[in-house]
């Protein structure tokens, strides 16, 4: 358990058009020491995933073209991989690569994150494009599904406006 | 909980007049006059948005046949909140972790990452 002060500001999620998700997410260190944390597998083994699930295996080849693969494990040994490819790597402020699930080819995304810094604040957005809205829609509800599992083709408007941690909370 | 039920929800949540409303009512009941006043929509045209909140199980409506007093029904709300922050609340656990991990980095000095993977 961190302190106060040492934490960040919290996540926000919004969906943008009908295809992405905008992440947003401030951390208390300078932006080179989070990058690293986003792609060394050293250090990402140390804080990537929640609710009992965590990598077993993190194989991270930093460079344009150059291959990613993570394989998380589940709190009943439920395992679930993914993997993509680099296409820019410009340490520390940006990293676009593709995400995709296993089983799942329709699914990939192409993700791009930016790390700016300021009075030693790294502020991380994330743009996740996915194909089509479904798609996006339906990553919403996995690996950390709760039981609703249909589609629900209103979420986008939903998200447009209203951040997830928010005015109706 | 139903899938059509969310769907309503997130539905009725589509609209910014209607989320307006929703906030209005989180302060107490009002009636259909006081709802219309902030906004620039006639009282029929509120009473639109009145009827789709109170399909998707948003609002209830009171007995008194003159005043029909609006009231905020939390339920349907929390759940779809619930629904929704379910990918946020993942990732900001991870993110939790990082801001551990990271104090740790930046209180072992420049060179920390470097080390780590010694």
């Amino acid at each position: 358990m961190t302190s106060r002060q040492e934490q960040g500001e919290g996540l926000t999620v919004r969906a943008l058009s009908d295809t992405d998700l905008l992440l947003t997410r401030t951390f208390t260190a300078p932006r080179r020491l989070v990058f690293d944390a986003f792609t060394r597998p050293e250090l990402l083994r140390r804080w990537h995933g929640a609710r009992g699930w965590h990598l077993v295996v993190c194989e991270v080849d930093l460079r344009p073209g150059g291959v990613w693969r993570f394989v998380s494990r589940g709190p009943d040994g439920a395992e679930m991989g993914l993997g993509g490819v680099f296409h820019e790597v410009d340490a520390p402020g940006r990293l676009v690569h593709s995400e995709l699930h296993d089983g799942w080819e329709e699914g990939e995304a192409l993700v791009t994150t930016v790390f700016d810094e300021r009075d030693g604040r790294t502020a991380m957005t994330t743009t996740v494009r996915y194909p089509s809205r479904e798609i996006r829609d339906s990553v919403l509800r996995t690996p950390m599904e709760r039981g609703a599992g249909e589609a629900y083709d209103r979420l986008a408007e939903t998200l447009n406006e209203m951040t997830l941690k928010g005015e109706l909370q | 909980m139903a899938p059509d039920v969310l769907d309503a929800t997130f539905a009725a949540l589509a609209d910014p007049t209607r989320r307006a409303i929703l906030a209005r009512l989180r302060e107490g009941e009002a009636t259909v006059t006081e709802l219309a006043a902030p906004f620039a929509m006639t009282q029929p045209g509120i009473s639109k948005h009145l009827r789709v909140l109170e399909r998707a199980g948003l609002i209830s409506r009171g007995r008194d046949a003159q005043r029909r007093p609006c009231r905020l029904e939390a339920a349907p709300l929390k759940d779809a909140v619930d629904w929704l922050a379910n990918y946020r609340s993942y990732w900001e656990e991870s993110y939790q972790r990082l801001d551990a991990l990271l104090g740790e980095l930046d209180h072992e000095g420049p060179d920390a990452a470097e080390r780590e993977i010694r």
